[in-house]
């Protein structure tokens, strides 16, 4: 990539919202309020969405939110550790680590969900390597063929471990 | 009714899925016209946001025509076509009143720090996403704008969070006249934030990124200089400093964000074993190759809560850090005048089609980078449009 030199004010609209009063804290002081200059600072939409499904909630917001998502409720194994997540604070470990941990199980959980739906999932075209396969050829069958050899490797390490501890006990 | 579904890290598909219904007075259905996959949806595709959970669909770049509204929806009617901006945004609160429309009060009821966004997992609000037949939009009076007589829909689908979110990522790197503008990440919003620049007076604006196809494309999209960090330079930052005459540049960009790649000890803490909110690589070089007292402007999205950031070279430096997610209602007049003339063409960023049906081989072009792939748009076979 090497240099260009251009002359930027023969760019389509080049200049066209520069603002001489445009400092580093536009767009924020001149619209910005103080709670307490806000005397309806705790507005609220006038209608809620009904809580009909679990909604975890935030320990740093004092009401469910007027509307909210229900895409997928808390289920399962992941569901618990999740409302295990939502009793601390988002400013702490307890609260986000839970959290990854719960879509990790979840993950399995899609899994067993999927087969006792009778469906058995397709690994291959969740995972696009079909597009792989067809752009990326080289790099796709060295990633394959290195997750071969590394599983390869591991069993022939295991296997061998233990002939090693057979030995030992002969002696 | 078809939807794209959330399995596990890197593994989507597409699922026959209930249809949305109408939860709220202000409430919409629309069926969906146009659908993107973002960049950001990529840090929920290699499973790096917290709450995630398996079953959701994701899409929060997308038009539609409104199929069916709440008894409260005034602002648009049975069959507008509207673009969805990627906030919820209920216009009311505190929040809402001061443009802040990306960080409303009364959206997201799981995290207090980010406003609701459709289809981007329970931590900004659980909301199923555009990447689908059919979605749910709540306060239509608020986001969906109906798209201006003859505007091209591909434009619009990029009015909802590419453009916008390059041009604040340009408006709050506070250009004046001249600046020097340095932009990490040449992605859809990179790019857009380099050709956005421009509109603020920039003198100079440099893109950096490892991948040469898209640096050739930012070349040409947004006039700018183009450099690889892992071909062109040994280090950015001293780069950096060296093409600005020793005093760095006057405003960086970081359009990066949580998947950064350039240095090991930030992708095995913070990509591989996820113990920071993504890898702040990005961010490093901004505040290192940023001058003193200049402005740092963050839209590539962090997950929560802990970065390692040399936030003492922030002290040191003076520098003004600003970061936001982008309030796209707040800016839709501005940005639809330029589209209107031609001061931002934003469908060109678009370079591939793919069908719904084939929704994971989409997102794995777009992570992997392969077949030269800047923007994917998810077309429908029921939108005939
Ligand atoms: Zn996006
Ligand atoms: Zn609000």
């Amino acid at each position: 990539m090497e240099n260009t030199t251009i002359d930027p004010k023969k760019l389509p609209g080049w200049g066209i919202d520069a603002n001489p009063e445009n400092d580093p804290t536009y767009p924020l002081r001149v619209p910005r309020m103080n709670v307490s200059q806000d005397p309806d600072h705790k507005h609220r939409p006038a209608s809620s969405q009904p809580v009909d499904v679990e909604v975890l909630k935030s320990i740093e917001r004092p009401n469910v939110s007027a509307v909210f998502g229900e895409s997928a409720p808390p289920v399962g194994l992941s569901g618990a550790l999740r409302r295990m997540a939502f009793k601390y604070s988002e400013s702490h470990y307890g609260h986000w680590l839970p959290l990854l941990l719960a879509d990790r199980v979840n993950v399995v959980e899609g899994i067993i969900e999927d087969f006792a739906h009778g469906k058995v999932p397709n690994i291959f075209a969740e995972k696009g390597y079909a597009v792989e396969w067809k752009h990326n050829r080289s790099a796709f069958v060295t990633k394959m063929a290195t997750i071969a050899l590394v599983t390869t490797g591991a069993i022939l390490l295991i296997t061998r471990d233990k002939d090693k501890k057979r030995k030992k006990y002969r002696y | 009714m078809l939807a794209m579904d959330y399995r596990g890290p890197k593994r989507v598909r597409a699922t026959e899925k209930p249809m949305p219904e109408i939860k709220h007075p202000q409430d919409a259905i629309v069926r969906v016209t146009r659908s993107c996959i973002c960049g950001s949806d990529l840090h929920l595709y290699n499973g790096n946001v917290p709450d995630t959970r398996v079953g959701s669909t994701f899409g929060h770049e997308f038009t539609g025509i409104v199929e069916e509204v709440g008894p409260d929806v005034t602002k648009i009617k049975v069959g507008d076509h509207v673009l969805v901006p990627f906030n919820v945004a209920c216009g009311e609160c505190h929040f809402c009143k001061q443009g802040m429309f990306g960080n409303c009060h009364e959206s997201n009821t799981q995290a207090s720090a980010v406003g609701g966004i459709f289809g981007y997992s329970h931590t900004a609000g659980g909301y199923n996403g555009g990447q689908a037949e059919y979605a749910r939009v709540p306060y239509a009076n608020v986001g969906p704008t109906v798209i201006p007589e003859g505007m091209d829909p591909d434009d619009a689908v990029l009015l909802t969070d590419v453009v916008p979110t390059g041009y604040q990522a340009a408006e709050m790197a506070g250009i004046q006249p001249g600046d020097t503008v340095v932009v990490f990440g040449a992605g859809p919003v990179g790019i857009m934030a380099a050709r956005c620049c421009w509109l603020f007076g920039a003198g100079r604006v440099i893109i950096i990124d490892k991948e040469d196809y898209r640096l050739e494309f930012a070349k040409n999209y947004a006039n700018c200089e183009a450099y690889n960090f892992e071909k062109d330079m040994d280090d950015p930052v001293v780069f950096i400093k060296k093409a600005t005459d020793f005093m760095g540049a006057d405003c960086v960009i970081d359009a990066v964000g949580a998947e950064a790649a350039g240095n090991a000890m930030q992708t095995i803490t913070g990509r591989k074993l996820l113990l920071q909110a993504g890898s702040a690589t990005a961010l490093h070089w901004a505040i290192n190759s940023v001058k003193k007292g200049g402005v740092i402007s963050i839209v590539g999205v962090y997950g929560p809560t802990d970065n390692l950031v040399p936030i003492g070279n922030v002290l040191n430096k003076g520098l003004t850090i600003r970061a936001n997610q982008a309030s796209v209602k707040r800016l839709l007049p501005r940005l639809i005048e330029h589209v209107q003339n031609g001061v931002i063409k934003p469908k060109e960023l678009i370079t591939h089609r793919i069908p719904l049906e084939e929704v994971a081989d989409g997102y794995r072009m777009f992570s992997a980078k392969l077949d030269n792939c800047i923007k994917p748009l998810l077309v429908f076979p029921s939108a005939n449009i």
